[in-house]
């Protein structure tokens, strides 16, 4: 039986249960002296309903991995099981053919050896959909009636309600975080093998990165895993040349916004402003690598550079900071507007002019939360993929020449993922390590970041 | 209504001098039809319950509106016989010289000298560090806080309490050696001693500059005032010397206010 009966059926008994139980608590308030009950009578009503559907939902989740399995032993068991070929392949394709035609997804069978099976499986589903069915009712009720049968006017519904609320809403904030550990244990375990076959000195600060998949896994030659061209690309383009065309666009926007701009064209302008960090970063790539980074060559040509490429690390960090200037001017924004009224005043009744006002008392007043917000939007884009791999280039370079391709942490990953290395050969796992160092420096900066803002904060308060 | 003008108020220089004048915010009229002078050698008081126009009427003398979209301010205000709102009045000049404090003391998050300096780097008024220093040290000295501060000068002036910053805050605005000084409550956020002490520094001041001072202490008005003015709903009701309004109010809403049975 799908699980979506058993569901609604589950949502029935849960319904039943609660109008039952209402029906109770109104009666008992109907009764009581003073009309009054330790709790309201939904409060009673929740109380049945939740027993009903909490252990239901267990027992559904339960069920779902379960059947199968059952099913399937009980076909094995049978004996049109006999003749089914030993080699576990085959014998798998045979039992999944017939079972899609005994639940009805297949018509036919396509293996003539899956046919005596499908009639196992029928019966076999047909049992177990039974057996299903039959204990979500029974669990459901004695669920519900034992919690119908603890019901009484002074009954303190209201408080195991609440908890079971409280429960509900910590156990969904749990799987963010359990989430987040998982990756970061998975990340940790996935390094420390890589680590084990090239040690962490040579990863770090070897300047050759080069690695071959299609080397011997149990011989790799560390001087090709030296990350530091990546760990410099990935600064130059996401640190140093996307900042260097955030920083000032996005603080001059965000100047112009709270300051100048007058209410109307504000209202228009900061969401305008905010799209721009909502477009897909794939669209930056499309015209990194079409647009910008084919113009800039022609350009670095047009002036007499030779040997510029097409691909760019200019291109890349230029479109990157295009892309971060919202992170920067939201945040410069709302810590320029959380400067007191009393500052501006303050400066302007000097005799100070707006444009004196802002240089000399907003932003300096408003620095730690800008630069918060820069942290931010650095950790933003070192972490930042599309653009890099489709129009930073793949080659290691370590240079200082924007014009030259460069490669980052992130591309890196992506291509020793995808490349054509085992899942165990260290350079498929150097993606591990890469997304570790990554992992770790974005989490610093917002930490960071975050603590100097809620100091900000603090100050003004 | 026409203001009262107490008939034994002699007649002195007016430092300022407002004519018919009303403040609107978008189409609400805060100040209506005001005029007064301002005499430059004393200090003035502006007293009325809360909601009358005391800080609109301040704020135009120097005009702090121009910073809130929606003010319009109608009539003549004058400064040495010029009016402050014709077109080719430099804001900037005018505030050099017609300085304010606010009722909540707002040093700006700079070291206690940068705050000082602040507004003789902005008119360009000190050559070099050595006037600079020197005017650092004039001013806080006049503003009496000078022996407080003169060791840490290069801490933050938030890093003062209250009153200290009050009085950093008096002696950041006669840095640039203003004409006139526009207080809006001065002590509204700070203990007794401390408004004693801003008090003394308001009766040190006079004579220097013309002052003029928002507050809702009578006992204050009277203590470091020589001229008064009494706003009631926008308008100015009564104005004479200090003493004459406190013990001889010509006008019934005057009265009311000063002996607290108002409202
Ligand atoms: N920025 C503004 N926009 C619109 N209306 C304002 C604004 N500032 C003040 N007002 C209105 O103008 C009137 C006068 O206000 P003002 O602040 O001048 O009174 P006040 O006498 O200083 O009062 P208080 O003693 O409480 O400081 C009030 O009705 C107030 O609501
Ligand atoms: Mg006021």
């Amino acid at each position: 039986m799908s699980p979506a009966i058993l569901l609604l059926l589950a949502v029935g008994l849960g319904l039943a249960g609660w109008l039952v139980a209402r029906a109770r608590a109104w009666a008992f308030r109907s009764n009581a002296d003073n009309g009054r009950l330790a709790a309201l009578p939904t409060y009673h009503a929740w109380y049945v309903a939740l027993w009903i559907l909490v252990p239901l939902g267990v027992f559904i989740v339960i069920w779902m991995v379960a059947s199968p399995h059952l099913i399937e032993q009980s076909v094995l068991a049978s004996p049109a099981a006999a003749d089914l070929p030993e080699f576990a392949f085959q014998r798998d394709t045979l039992l999944r053919e017939a079972n899609a035609v005994a639940n009805g997804t297949a018509n036919a069978v396509f293996n003539e050896g899956a046919k005596p099976l499908v009639e196992p499986f029928r019966e076999a589903i047909g049992f177990y959909n039974l057996i299903g069915f039959l204990s979500t009712l029974i669990i459901g009720f004695l669920c519900g009636t034992w919690a119908f049968l603890q019901l009484k006017p002074d009954f303190a519904a209201r408080t195991r309600v609440e908890k079971t609320v409280m429960a509900a809403l910590m156990l969904a904030s749990l799987v963010a975080i359990l989430t987040t550990l998982g990756i970061v244990v998975s990340l940790v375990f996935e390094t420390f093998r890589f680590f084990g076959m090239v040690s962490p000195i040579d990863f770090l600060f070897g300047t050759q990165w080069g690695p071959d998949p299609m080397s011997n896994p149990d011989n790799p030659d560390p001087s090709r895993f030296g990350a530091i061209p990546l760990f410099w690309g990935t600064i130059y383009i996401g640190a140093i040349i996307a900042m260097i065309a955030a920083i000032p666009l996005g603080l001059m926007s965000a100047i112009y916004l709270t300051q100048y701009a007058d209410q109307r064209l504000r209202a228009w302008l900061k969401p305008a402003l905010e799209i721009l960090a909502g477009v897909p970063t794939v669209v930056y790539g499309y015209f990194a690598a079409l647009t910008v980074a084919p113009f800039i060559r022609d350009l670095a040509v047009a002036v007499g550079i030779s040997g510029a490429s097409s691909e760019s690390a200019l291109a890349a960090g230029l479109v990157m900071g295009v892309m971060i200037i919202p992170f920067v001017s939201s945040m410069a924004d709302d810590s320029i507007a959380a400067v007191p009224q009393a500052m501006r005043d303050g400066s302007l009744a000097m005799g100070a002019t707006k444009s004196e006002t802002i240089k000399k008392v907003l932003v300096p007043a408003a620095l730690p939360g800008i630069v918060a917000g820069i942290m931010l939007a650095i950790s933003r884009a070192i972490g930042e993929t599309m653009i890099v791999v489709m129009a930073a280039g793949a080659a290691a370079n370590l240079t200082g020449n924007p014009l030259e391709a460069m490669t980052t942490v992130t591309f890196q990953i992506v291509a020793m993922l995808t490349g054509e290395g085992s899942f165990d050969h260290p350079a498929t796992l150097s993606a591990f390590a890469l997304g570790f160092v990554l992992f770790m420096v974005t989490l610093g900066l917002n930490f960071v970041a975050l603590r100097v803002v809620k100091r900000f904060r603090e100050a003004y308060e | 209504m026409v203001t009262v003008i107490h008939p034994n108020l002699e007649a002195t220089d007016a430092k300022m001098n407002a004519k018919d004048v009303s403040v609107y915010y978008s189409d609400k009229k805060a100040i209506d039809n005001v005029s007064i002078e301002i005499p430059s050698k004393y200090v003035t008081s502006f007293i009325g319950p809360s909601g009358c126009g005391k800080s609109t009427f301040l704020r135009a003398l120097n005009r702090m509106n121009d910073t809130i979209p929606t003010a319009r301010v109608e009539g003549e205000i004058t400064l040495d016989g010029e009016d402050i709102y014709r077109s080719k009045m430099d804001v900037v000049q005018l505030r050099a010289r017609v300085g304010m404090v606010f009722q909540k003391p707002n040093p700006f998050p700079k070291s206690i000298y940068d705050n000082i300096a602040y507004g003789p780097k902005i008119h360009g008024i000190a050559q070099g560090k050595e006037e600079l220093d020197e005017i650092v040290e004039r001013s806080l000295t006049r503003a009496g806080l000078w022996n407080e501060v003169k060791d840490r000068l290069s801490d933050s002036g938030t890093a003062l309490s209250g009153g200290q910053q009050q009085r950093l805050c008096i002696a950041r605005a006669i840095a640039v050696d203003p004409e006139v000084i526009l207080m809006d409550e001065p002590c509204s956020a700070l203990d007794p001693i401390a408004t004693a002490k801003i008090e003394e520094l308001i009766a040190d001041l006079n004579g220097n500059y013309a002052i003029v001072i928002v507050t809702h202490s009578m006992q204050q008005a009277a203590r470091v005032s020589q001229r008064t003015a009494f706003f009631h709903l926008g308008q100015v009701v009564e104005y004479g010397r200090t003493s004459d309004i406190f013990t001889n109010p010509l006008e019934q809403q005057t009265q009311d206010y000063i002996t607290g049975r108002y409202g």
